[in-house]
């Protein structure tokens, strides 16, 4: 039964990540998911301190705003204080990061439910300790299940609303705001959906490995599909399947699980990635005929 | 002017630094072609840009028909630089195309037949049709342009500016692009253009802008295209330009053979 709950948990922290994880890759934007997976770190840590609980809403929230606050630093970095893109995602996140760090070693120490190993690592294998009982004793699942399942439905509902916008913000952002659509507003909907996803996560994988599902499931699918839809369907697929393939390959190498999942989702990655190299040299080079107007 | 379909007043935009346009003021003329010419980096694009409202100015304002830009969003139409987007995007032709029929009023709704139709029509309009489910990485640099156009024209706007849409397309295309701006223009339409290449400005704009930071000068091409003006925009650097000035004054400025049918 646990490995049931682990397997199904595990799941659906891939594919919240790989939905969000293709709106961050076509918009070259995938390390702004590092940074705020790394930057959520004081957001948790306080929330933490005033609630005394891992999974209250508070704690969620407030870890929430603090990657929203990540990418505006980010962003507020490079446009107005004019510092290169990739430094001023490495000088927020650092920074936001350490924070956390300390605050942990001072506000929280010895406590055992948050500590830097479990922040930087999670372990998917301790969910089924804080289990959901109800009516006295029938277990209907471990309690970080339900907060994925909830961020799940956040996450669907938000991507099948939003889908055009979200779509032209990723391919055309100019071009979205000459039609008067506030990119803006667009854009730190996709940064609050991603904070979730990676606050939800840690606990789970932790704040290094989310990244992984964040960016290798949807840097597949690209290789593989020539349409948004499909592209989102199989990094979804692709995350599934990793951490379906990953928890087995550690039972049996006896590793860490979320590694695990990450190993495998890198090889399907290279499976991908030669099977389109493959395909290229078989197949129609010249895809591209000239046609006159 | 009394039908003005873009004022530019007083204009001054930065990116922080020193200004890129330096108090451009100009009226454009409704109806017509223009050209908007200028060396590299005199800020054609950032001209645009700011004329559909994507950059900020420090100073000065932009009319369309005598009205504040917001309120005339969905009359004005932006075909950016192709090089601006990655083609490697996970969007059939159509897919794209679909995009200028995004309103911000429209977003959460599915597109409806209107939309269908339009998209179709301005595929067509740009010879596409064949290539309209294609993934837009498997197309041409000529095709991916005609695509952007395809978008603008489903907007369905009244005034389109468009960012260097004949860098890089064959002759043929090229000749296509402008008897659908002739179309364009018999229909009313006011188009303004970025254009690179001087030995054809004469031909193919009624009214042209010349710009090097500052507004080196504006009007019809006979006005526009003298050598001092040449050489204020584009320095002595280039002999060349001088050449074209000259070959511009000894044809006296043939009027454009309309008789090249594709
Ligand atoms: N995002 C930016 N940040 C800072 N400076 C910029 C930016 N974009 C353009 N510039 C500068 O502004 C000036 C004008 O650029 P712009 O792109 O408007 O020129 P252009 O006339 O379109 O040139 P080209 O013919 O090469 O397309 C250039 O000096 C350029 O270096
Ligand atoms: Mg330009």
């Amino acid at each position: 039964m646990n490995e049931f709950w682990i397997i199904l948990t595990a799941s659906i922290v891939a594919i919240n990540a790989a939905l969000l994880g293709c709106f961050l890759l076509l918009r070259k934007m995938s390390m702004v998911g590092d940074a705020i997976s790394h930057a959520v770190l004081p957001g948790i840590v306080v929330a933490y301190y005033l609630s005394g609980d891992k999974t209250s809403i508070l704690l969620l929230i407030g870890a929430t705003l603090t990657g929203v606050l990540t990418s505006y630093l980010i962003t507020f970095l490079s446009k107005k204080a004019r510092i290169q893109g990739d430094a001023s995602i490495g000088i927020t996140y650092t920074l936001l990061f350490a924070v956390g760090m300390i605050m942990i070693s001072t506000w929280l120490k010895g406590n055992v439910d948050i500590d830097m190993e479990c922040v930087l690592y999670g372990d998917v294998a301790l969910i089924n300790l804080d289990k959901i009982i109800i009516d006295g004793n029938l277990y209907i699942g471990p309690r970080a299940f339900y907060v994925e399942i909830i961020a799940f439905a956040i996450i669907i509902v938000s991507l099948l609303w939003g889908y055009k916008g979200f779509k032209i913000l990723s391919f055309n952002e100019d071009y979205a705001q000459s039609l008067g659509i506030r990119t803006g507003r667009w854009h730190y909907f996709l940064m609050t959906l991603v904070s979730l996803t990676t606050v939800v996560a840690f606990e789970v994988v932790g704040a290094i490995l989310v990244v992984g599902f964040l960016i290798v499931p949807p840097a597949t699918a690209q290789l593989l599909t020539n349409r948004l839809p499909f592209m989102l369907i199989v990094a979804a697929l692709v995350g599934i399947v990793s951490a379906i393939g990953g928890y087995y390959l550690a039972v049996w190498l006896n590793v860490s699980i979320t590694a695990a999942m990450i190993v495998v989702s890198g090889l399907i990655f290279s499976l991908a990635f030669i099977y389109v190299r493959f395909r290229e040299r078989l197949g129609n080079k010249s895809v591209t005929e000239h046609l006159p107007i | 002017m009394n039908n003005c379909a873009i004022e530019v007043h007083n204009l001054t935009t930065t990116y922080g630094g020193a200004p890129v346009l330096w108090d451009i003021d100009f009226e454009l003329p409704a109806g017509q072609i223009i050209g908007i010419i200028g060396p590299n980096g005199s800020g054609k694009t950032t001209l645009l840009k700011t004329i559909m409202g994507l950059l900020e100015p420090s100073s000065g304002y932009v009319k369309i028909f005598d009205q504040d830009l917001e309120k005339m969003r969905e009359r004005i139409a932006y075909v950016p630089q192709r090089e601006s987007v990655d083609w490697d995007f996970p969007a059939t032709v159509e897919d794209v195309v679909m995009m200028g029929r995004y309103r911000k009023a429209n977003l959460f709704r599915r597109s409806n037949r209107t939309d269908l139709a339009v998209v179709a029509e301005s595929i067509e309009k740009v010879g596409l049709t064949p290539f309209k489910k294609r993934q837009i990485a498997q197309l041409s640099g000529g095709q991916q342009q005609r695509v952007f156009i395809a978008r603008a024209l489903a907007q369905k706007a009244d005034v389109y500016l468009m960012d260097e849409p004949f860098v890089g397309v064959d002759a043929a295309t090229e000749n296509a692009i402008l008897s659908l701006l002739e179309e364009m223009k018999a229909q009313g339409k006011t188009v303004l253009i970025i254009h690179h290449d001087l030995q054809t400005v004469s031909d193919y704009f009624d009214y042209l802008v010349l710009l090097n930071t500052r507004l080196i000068a504006k009007g019809t091409p006979q006005e526009v295209l003298t050598k001092e003006n040449l050489s204020n925009a584009y320095g002595g650097q280039l002999t060349l330009l001088a050449k074209v000035a000259n070959l511009i004054k000894e044809n006296e400025f043939p009027i454009r053979e309309k008789d090249m049918d594709l």
